[in-house]
C-alpha cells in the first residue's frame, strides 16, 4: 500500500448568504475506504463535487500525493454522482464506451473494460439497451460501471448504496473493498451508518459544512462512551430523568437508553429503576455509530440547520 | 489519437471535441426525428420540380389572339397547329389595342401584331412558348411558299424583364427557407440537447472529465454537421432535378455557387444561433420550460424570414431588405437570397458575413460563461444576470 493521500484542506463555499463549507479538512489514505457521513445538506455533496473540479471552491485545496488535483488528475477520478446521470435514450455499451474514451481510454482498450465491468457488475445481458429501459437497480449498476471503467486511481461516490436491492449491496461492497485493496482511495457517503460502520476504516462526520468527527469507526465509538440499556415495564416514562450524571437518549424496543457522565453511579441506576418496580434487563453497551452520528449532529442543530439549508441541489 | 497505454488520462481539446461531436452525430444522424425530416425535404425538394413539370406539360391550349383582318391566318395557325399535334385557339379581336390588352390580361398567349415578308410580329407578356415559336414560323413559311425557309419571328415583350427573373426568385426562395429552416431546427436541437443533458444530470459526470467549453463545442459541432447534411441533401437534389429537367437554366456553376454561398451563410448564423440556443438552453431545467427561453431568440429568425418571403421577391432592392441582411441576426437568411437575386454585390456580402461572424465570437464569449455559470443548476430557471456574472 503506497502512502499516497487524497487531502482535503480547509475548503470553503458559499452560495449567496448560505454557507455550505466552513473549512472543511480530511484526508483519504490509499487503499482505505472512507465513509463520508452527515445530514442532508452538511456538505458532502458539495464536497465531492469540489474534487471532481465540478464547483469550484471559494477557498481552500484539494490535493493528490501532495500536489493540487488538476483537470489531468481529476480524468483519473472515478466519480458517481448524488444526482445519477446518464444519457437516457444511449444504449448501455455506447454510453460506457464513450464515457471511458472521454476519460482517455483508446477504443479497443474501453471495450475491453466496458466488456468486463458489465460482466462484473451483472449487467451484460442488457448490454445493448436503452439505459431508461432498464430497472433503477440496474441503472445504478451502470452507474457505478461508469464510474469505474477507465481504471480510476481515486473513487469518490455519492450515496452509492441508495436504491440498491441487497445483493447489488453487497456487489458494491466488494467491489469497493477489491478496489482498495488495489490501493485506490475510496471514499463515500451515504445514510446507512450500518454499512458505513461494517465497510470503512474511517469514518468522518460532517455537521454545517465542517468535519466534527473523524475517526477509525472503533476509536468513533469509543468516543461516545458506554450507553446503559435498561428493561422496567412498570416504569413511567420519565422515571430516570432526575438522576445525576445520567441523559436519557431515547427509548428503544421499550427499553430506556441512557448515557452515562464520566463517573456517574450506574447502581444508582439501577436502584432507581428497581425502585419504579421489576427490571427485567440491564446492560451495559457501547455507543453505536447511529447513535454517535445522532449526537454529534444535533449538538448546535439550530446554528447547523440554518448554516446549510439551500445548499442541496445546487 | 492518443495511445492506449492504460492510464494514457487525458485528452487534447481536439480529441475531447471530436468525441463528444461524434456521440452527437451518431445518436443525431440514427434519430428517427433527422431521418423523417431529412425524408421530407428531399422528397418536397424533388417533388416541387417534378409537379411544376407535370402541370406546364400535357397538352395545354395556347391562346392566339388575332385582329378581324387576319382571321384567315388565324384559322390556317389552327390547322398547322392540329398537324403539329398542338392546341392553339385562335380569337379574334377587335383591334391591336384589344389584342395587347388580351395578352397582358391573360386571355391570349401571344397576339399576332402582324406577319408577312418581314416576318411575324407578336406580342407576349414575359416570352414566347417554345410550341408557339415553331408554329408562327411554319405558319409563315408556308405562306411565302417555296423556298420554305423558316420565318422570322419578333416577340415584343410587355414586361421588360430579366429572362432569369423567375428561376432567380426560386432560388433565392429556396435558399431562404432553407437556411430559415435549418437554423430554427438545429438551434432547437442544440437547446434541447442541452437541457437533455441537464434533466438526466449526465452533464455533471460529463464536467467531472471534460471542460464546459469542450462539452459546448462538440455538441454544436456534432449538430452543425447534421444540420449541414440536412442542408446539402435536399440541396443537390433539388438543383439536380432542376437542371435534369431543364427548368432551372442558370449555369451549373452559378447555382453551385449559391450553394456554397448558403453553405457560408449556414455555417456563420449556425455558429451564431448555436451559441445563443445553448446558453438559453442551459439556463433551465426542463423541456418544458424552454420555450420561453427560446421564443425571444427566434423572433428575429421569424422576423428576417418575413421580410424575406414578403418583400424581397416582389422588389429584391427593398432598401428593409437591404439593411437587415447586415444585421448579424438577420443576415443569415436575407443575404443568400439577396445574393441568389444578384441584387448584392460581393463585398457587401462579405462584410455582412464578416459582422456575423464578429458577432459570433462576441457570443461565444457570454454564451460560454452562461453555459459554464448555469449548466450545473438545475431547479427554476437561472436569471440572466446571474448567468452573465463572472465565475
Amino acid at each position: 500500500m503506497s502512502d499516497r493521500r487524497l487531502e482535503v484542506d480547509a475548503l470553503t463555499k458559499r452560495y449567496g448568504d448560505t454557507v455550505a463549507l466552513d473549512g472543511m479538512s480530511f484526508d483519504v489514505r490509499a487503499g482505505e475506504i472512507f465513509g463520508f457521513v452527515g445530514s442532508n445538506g452538511a456538505g458532502k455533496t458539495t464536497t465531492m463535487r469540489i474534487i471532481l473540479g465540478v464547483l469550484a471552491a471559494d477557498g481552500g485545496e484539494v490535493r493528490w500525493d501532495g500536489v493540487p488535483v488538476d483537470h489531468e488528475t481529476r480524468s483519473r477520478i472515478g466519480y458517481m454522482p448524488e444526482e445519477r446521470g446518464l444519457y437516457p435514450r444511449m444504449k448501455v455499451g455506447e454510453q460506457l464506451t464513450y464515457l471511458a474514451r472521454l476519460h482517455g481510454l483508446g477504443a479497443a482498450e474501453a471495450a475491453q473494460a466496458v466488456r468486463s465491468w458489465t460482466e462484473r457488475l451483472g449487467v451484460h445481458a442488457r448490454f445493448g439497451d436503452e439505459v431508461q429501459k432498464l430497472s433503477l437497480g440496474n441503472q445504478q449498476r451502470v452507474q457505478l460501471a461508469a464510474a469505474l471503467v477507465h481504471n480510476p486511481e481515486i473513487l469518490v461516490l455519492d450515496e452509492p448504496f441508495s436504491g440498491l436491492d441487497p445483493v447489488a449491496v453487497d456487489v458494491m461492497s466488494q467491489v469497493l473493498r477489491e478496489k482498495a485493496a488495489e490501493g485506490i482511495p475510496v471514499i463515500f457517503s451515504s445514510h446507512q451508518l450500518d454499512l458505513v460502520e461494517r465497510l470503512c476504516d474511517r469514518v468522518g462526520i460532517v455537521r454545517a459544512g465542517t468535519m466534527v468527527a473523524c475517526d477509525t469507526v472503533e476509536r468513533l465509538q469509543a468516543s461516545g462512551g458506554e450507553e446503559l440499556l435498561v428493561h422496567a415495564p412498570a416504569a413511567a416514562e420519565d422515571w430516570a430523568s432526575g438522576l445525576l450524571g445520567v441523559t436519557v437518549r431515547g427509548r428503544e424496543n421499550g427499553r430506556t437508553v441512557l448515557a452515562l457522565a464520566e463517573g456517574a453511579d450506574d447502581q444508582a441506576v439501577l436502584a432507581a429503576a428497581l425502585a419504579t418496580g421489576p427490571v427485567t434487563e440491564f446492560a451495559r453497551r457501547r455507543s453505536s455509530l447511529t447513535e454517535l452520528f445522532r449526537h454529534v449532529v444535533s449538538a448546535e442543530t439550530h446554528t447547523g440547520e440554518t448554516a446549510s439549508t439551500g445548499e442541496t441541489g445546487k | 489519437m492518443t495511445t492506449g497505454n492504460h492510464q494514457s488520462g487525458q485528452l487534447s481539446n481536439v480529441e475531447a471535441v471530436r468525441l463528444v461531436a461524434g456521440r452527437e452525430m451518431s445518436v443525431r444522424l440514427r434519430s428517427k426525428a433527422f431521418l423523417i425530416l431529412l425524408g421530407i425535404t428531399a422528397v418536397a425538394f424533388l417533388a416541387v420540380p417534378i409537379i411544376t413539370k407535370l402541370a406546364a406539360s400535357g397538352p395545354k391550349t395556347e391562346h392566339v389572339a388575332v385582329v378581324q383582318a387576319d382571321a384567315e391566318y388565324g384559322r390556317q395557325l389552327e390547322g398547322l397547329a392540329g398537324k403539329l399535334h398542338q392546341k392553339v385557339a385562335v380569337t379574334v379581336v377587335a383591334d391591336q389595342a384589344a389584342g395587347t390588352a388580351a395578352v397582358r390580361d391573360g386571355k391570349a398567349d401571344a397576339f399576332v401584331v402582324s406577319h408577312g415578308a418581314n416576318g411575324t410580329q407578336v406580342t407576349v407578356e414575359k416570352s414566347l412558348p417554345d410550341s408557339l415559336q415553331t408554329l408562327f414560323s411554319f405558319a409563315g413559311a408556308a405562306e411565302q411558299g417555296p423556298p420554305p425557309a423558316s420565318q422570322q419571328v419578333h416577340a415584343t415583350t410587355l414586361e421588360k424583364t430579366d429572362p432569369q427573373q423567375g428561376q432567380k426568385i426560386a432560388i433565392a426562395i429556396t435558399a431562404g427557407l432553407l437556411m430559415y429552416l435549418i437554423l430554427m431546427t438545429v438551434g432547437q436541437m442544440v437547446a434541447q440537447g442541452v437541457v437533455e443533458e441537464k434533466t438526466s444530470r449526465v452533464v455533471e459526470l460529463l464536467l467531472a472529465t471534460i471542460k464546459p467549453w469542450q462539452l459546448l463545442a462538440g455538441k454544436v459541432a456534432g449538430v452543425a454537421v447534421v444540420g449541414a447534411i440536412q442542408l446539402v441533401v435536399p440541396g443537390v437534389l433539388g438543383l439536380a432535378v432542376g437542371m435534369a429537367d431543364g427548368q432551372l437554366s442558370v449555369s451549373l456553376s452559378a447555382s453551385v455557387g449559391s450553394l456554397l454561398w448558403t453553405l457560408a451563410w449556414f455555417a456563420a448564423g449556425f455558429w451564431l444561433y448555436a451559441m445563443i440556443f445553448a446558453s438559453a438552453g442551459a439556463m433551465v431545467s426542463r423541456q418544458e420550460d424552454l420555450g420561453g427561453v427560446m421564443a425571444p431568440i427566434m423572433m428575429p429568425l421569424i422576423a428576417g424570414w418575413v421580410v424575406a418571403i414578403s418583400i424581397l421577391p416582389g422588389n429584391p432592392q427593398s432598401g428593409l431588405g437591404e439593411i437587415l441582411s447586415f444585421v448579424p441576426l438577420t443576415a443569415p437568411v436575407l443575404m443568400p437570397m439577396r445574393w441568389a437575386l444578384g441584387v448584392a454585390p460581393v463585398w457587401q456580402v462579405l462584410v455582412a458575413l464578416a459582422l456575423t461572424l464578429a458577432c459570433g465570437v462576441l457570443v461565444l464569449r457570454f454564451a460560454g460563461r452562461i453555459y459554464r455559470n448555469s449548466v450545473l443548476r438545475s431547479g427554476a430557471r437561472v436569471p440572466l444576470r446571474e448567468a452573465l456574472k463572472a465565475a
